[in-house]
């Protein structure tokens, strides 16, 4: 009995294991040559017949005139192509797993002032979301608090790894969500006295946090070994501070954008980038005139006034570019980031340009994150992350083949294609034997 | 002879103005030179497509237009049938009565907005029709309206499918069960109190209309003293859904709900189903498939909530291969605005034809909602609803250039101003923007989403 009772609740820790895992395969590692593709460098020219050798998690060689190491595995390429991996530049990603579900939510903490909350302990590396999005050929995903005034502290992360050690991707930058004077959507029945008395509130607060944030720099600057008291909240917003990290200011509204572009200017913030902008098009000339660059999106979706004209949201991105703004794009999701190169091909439909918008998702992303040393182009020495498709990646009717990250070759399975493949002819069908 | 003439004479005359108040503005289009995508007979290159007073009139090459026919030239361009949605929230003042988990008698007629800008804004999006749906908090909802996006009415009735056939919600799992089991604490909390709530109502209407039927047959009979027996609004509809004259648009997600309506559909007798959603459908498709049911879906929308964890964006895919007539819908007045953008995801997750993925946005849905006689394919004595793209309208580089609802454009991007609304408050702060919720969220839920939590938050 006591051993049938031992099996049950073994049986019970392995079920509870094992459900809500992603199972899919493992990845493999080891010297690769993918011989024959085009490739879409982004930085370089696009060169025929490429050969693009992985090493130790690195792009070794690639051009027209590489040779195949012997070592290597040779994957057939031709009439393939190959892109850099794609790059959305905000997510909830690993730090949401069900939309309605609050026990499933880590990206939003209790507290309005929280800068030390840092994504990257929440991220959970076995999210069935990340799979399926990396299937669609995005690696890399800035994963970011939201909510209060200073949400916490975004990561970015490679898609593949079983530890936020093994996932980081070497840029963490800090999230403010700068007082909004806009509505927050058709549920926000307050009054436009309300809102602006709120906004005026926030403001008040931000700067009082700012000011208390460079005393309590000055004063540890000064007391050097001897440390002043502990204000976790003040200690993550040092880096700013000193510039050696960015703030990522959520900003929406044409109105605010202008408040926070003064504000950024009068407290001499170093390094900053702008996140969401969904009214940038309207103040395009002053964002590129701070040259502050600008992560926006979702690009699918609709426009923040009744009265702007349908396409506003599509043709964002193409105006801030073409007034000079540095535009990176995001799709500020959790369970569908895998939709990051429509967002790109809709706003390249909208003016943006194919080979702007491929750049959107890939080497700017990896520019405004400081990592382009490792991210972003198809260049010798960069990271090994990348992926092999029959077509345009940012067209719905073309496959992704296979993905690599950091060198590591992904398997395109998800949950999602695992109930393709069990349900397509279920067996037993409609008649059990 | 001559009185009873002008009598006649008379009585049209008085006759025109009615006629003529319930006929929809229709209008004439040579559209010249254009790639036709008509869904039905393929795909036919630089030909022309003639609507004449609202209806596809001809369709070949070197066509003339008639006397005063505006022109349109669609060299370069793609001409499919106007896009249609089984599944819209839009246009409405409210969504879900939340009051009880058995609504029938709502219509959603009663509550029509012909001022709402998503009406323009899904027809700078291609959508020529919709159905306008009741919320899914109610187990049964209200019923729903078919419409043609003739924005630029002030009148509802205007905006109404003439003659289509007549349909209401019903709606299983999470969301019933929240808003009436959890918020109300009244059946139904679970999945049980589902299957019990419909069953009930609809043993409550089949027992009522026996009691009518049984009536109107002794009523027949001479010398029959009888009186009727009490009219009831509520079970009205359900009769009229037990006899074949509502079809059903069931709002589902898990396999087991699904086998579950099923079941309750067959043992009524229903035969006319259409579930909405269905992200599971997938899993029971050859159910599906042999109950004769239809499935209206998203491409790829999943995760939002529990209930739709183990879905997959292959699901229209599988279902279309298990001989399901599969429709992709919005719930949304966003993604309505893309639906060419949700059917060419099925070209990746699936591989269906272009042919089968055109068909999930046009003659599917049309099927559905019992008008595909009238729509959802470029065929001669069709309406005259058409879109226009630049570009194949499954390539994610294309832009829907004109929209046509009965002959007449409604949308054309190169005459497209601002400001495109009807009516503007004049209580409104002209610089307040209202910038919806970071995720798109799926509803049904609609304007209940604020209540939802409020019920939580209280409890």
């Amino acid at each position: 009995m006591s051993n049938r009772l031992a099996l049950l609740v073994t049986a019970l820790l392995w079920l509870s294991a094992t459900m809500g895992v992603a199972q899919v395969p493992k990845g493999s590692y080891g010297p690769v040559a993918l011989v024959g593709a085009t490739a879409y460098t982004v930085t370089q020219d696009t060169i025929e017949n490429c050969t693009v050798v992985l090493r130790d998690g690195k792009i070794e060689a690639i051009g027209a005139n590489v040779s195949v190491p012997g070592d290597a595995r040779v994957i057939d390429c031709k009439g393939r192509r190959v892109y850099p991996g794609f790059i959305d530049g905000g997510t909830r990603l690993g730090l949401s797993e069900i939309g309605s579900d609050p026990r499933t939510h880590d990206y939003n903490e209790v507290g309005n002032i929280v800068p030390q909350m840092r994504a990257l302990t929440a991220v959970n590396p076995n999210s069935a979301l990340i799979p399926v999005t990396r299937v669609n050929g995005v690696t890399t995903v800035l994963s970011a608090p939201t909510g209060g005034l200073f949400s916490g502290t975004a990561a970015l992360i490679n898609l593949y790894g079983y530890t936020p050690e093994q996932m980081y991707a070497g840029f963490e930058g800090v999230v403010l969500n700068f007082p909004s004077t806009s509505r927050g959507g058709s549920n926000d029945k307050r009054k436009s006295e309300e809102i602006a008395k709120a906004a005026t509130k926030a403001m008040k607060k931000l700067d009082d946090v700012w000011q208390k944030a460079v005393e309590y720099d000055k004063l540890d600057s000064a007391l050097g070994e001897s440390k002043p008291d502990y204000y976790p909240e003040l200690i993550a917003l040092q880096p700013v501070l000193r510039g050696t990290m960015p703030l990522i200011v959520e900003v929406d509204d044409a109105g605010d954008i202008l408040r926070a572009l003064e504000w950024v200017r009068e407290k001499e913030i170093r390094k900053v980038i702008f996140a969401g902008v969904r009214e940038g098009w309207r103040v395009a000339d002053k964002i590129a005139e701070a040259g502050i660059p600008v992560i926006t999106g979702k690009v699918l979706t609709l426009p923040g006034r009744a009265y702007d004209r349908y396409d506003r949201s599509y043709a964002n991105p193409a105006i801030m570019n073409k007034a000079g703004v540095t535009v990176a794009l995001r799709t500020n999701e959790a369970n569908n980031v895998r939709n990051l190169p429509y967002n790109a091909g809709v706003a390249a439909a909208y003016g943006l340009g194919k080979e702007e918008a491929l750049r959107a998702i890939t080497i700017v992303p990896a520019q405004i994150f400081g990592v382009a040393d490792k991210l972003g182009s198809l260049e010798a020495g960069k990271d090994a992350t990348l992926f092999v498709c029959d077509g345009d990646p940012l067209e719905p009717a073309t496959n992704i083949l296979h993905l690599f990250i950091k060198g590591w070759d992904v398997p395109l399975v998800s949950r999602q294609t695992l109930l393709y493949d069990e349900f397509l002819h279920r067996e037993p069908g409609l008649q059990k034997p | 002879m001559r009185t009873v003439r002008f009598h006649i004479a008379v009585a049209l005359v008085l006759l025109i103005p009615v006629v003529v108040a319930a006929q929809p503005k229709v209008g004439d289009a040579l559209i010249r030179n254009g790639t036709l995508l008509t869904v039905t007979k393929g795909t036919l290159e630089n030909t022309d497509l003639l609507i004449r007073d609202g209806k596809i009139a001809a369709i070949g090459r070197n066509l003339t237009a008639p006397e005063g026919c505006r022109i349109i030239d669609a060299t370069g361009l793609f001409v499919m049938p106007g896009i249609i949605d089984a599944h819209s929230h839009i246009a409405l003042e409210a969504i879900n009565e939340m009051s009880s988990p058995v609504t029938p008698e709502i219509r959603m007629r009663d509550a029509l907005n012909p001022l709402d800008i998503a009406i323009y804004r899904a027809l700078a999006g291609g959508v020529t029709t919709i159905q306008t749906l009741h919320g899914s908090a109610n187990a049964i909802g209200g019923q729903s309206v078919v419409m043609k996006l003739r924005y630029g009415t002030v009148d509802p009735s205007e905006l109404v499918l003439e003659g289509a056939p007549r349909g209401i919600k019903f709606a299983l799992g999470e969301n019933p069960t929240r808003v009436h089991g959890a918020g109300h604490n009244i059946v139904p909390r679970t999945r049980m109190g589902v299957e019990f709530v419909i069953r009930s109502a609809l043993m409550e209407a089949r027992e009522y209309r026996k009691q009518w039927d049984e009536y109107n047959e002794q009523k027949k009979k001479r010398g029959f003293r009888g009186a009727p027996p009490r009219y009831d609004d509520r079970l009205e509809v359900l009769a009229e859904v037990l006899r074949g004259n509502i079809t059903i648009h069931c709002h589902c997600y898990r396999a087991d709900e699904i086998v579950m309506i099923l079941n309750v559909c067959r043992d009524f007798g229903i035969k006319k189903l259409v579930l909405q959603h269905a992200n599971e459908g997938f899993k029971v498709a050859p159910e599906i498939a042999d109950f004769g049911a239809m499935a209206s879906v998203f491409s790829d929308a999943w995760a939002y909530k529990f209930e739709v964890y183990y879905s997959t964006a292959y699901n229209a895919a599988i279902l279309t291969r298990n001989g399901v007539v599969t429709s992709i819908n919005s719930d949304d007045p966003g993604v309505i605005r893309r639906l060419y953008h949700e059917a060419s995801k099925t070209l990746k997750y699936g591989g269906l034809s272009r042919e089968e993925a055109l068909a999930l946005i046009t003659i599917n849905p049309a099927k559905q909602l019992g008008i595909d006689s009238r729509v959802g394919s470029l065929e001669v004595g069709k309406d005259g609803d058409v879109a226009i793209f630049r570009e194949h309208p499954l390539s994610i580089y294309t832009v829907p250039v004109m929209t046509l609802v009965d002959g007449i454009v409604r949308f054309d991007r190169e005459n497209d101003p601002d400001d495109m609304r009807i009516y503007v408050d004049p209580e409104e702060r002209f610089d307040q923007s209202g910038f919806s919720m970071p995720e798109s969220f799926h509803d049904c839920l609609g304007a209940a989403a604020a209540t939802f939590n409020q019920l939580f938050e209280n409890r």
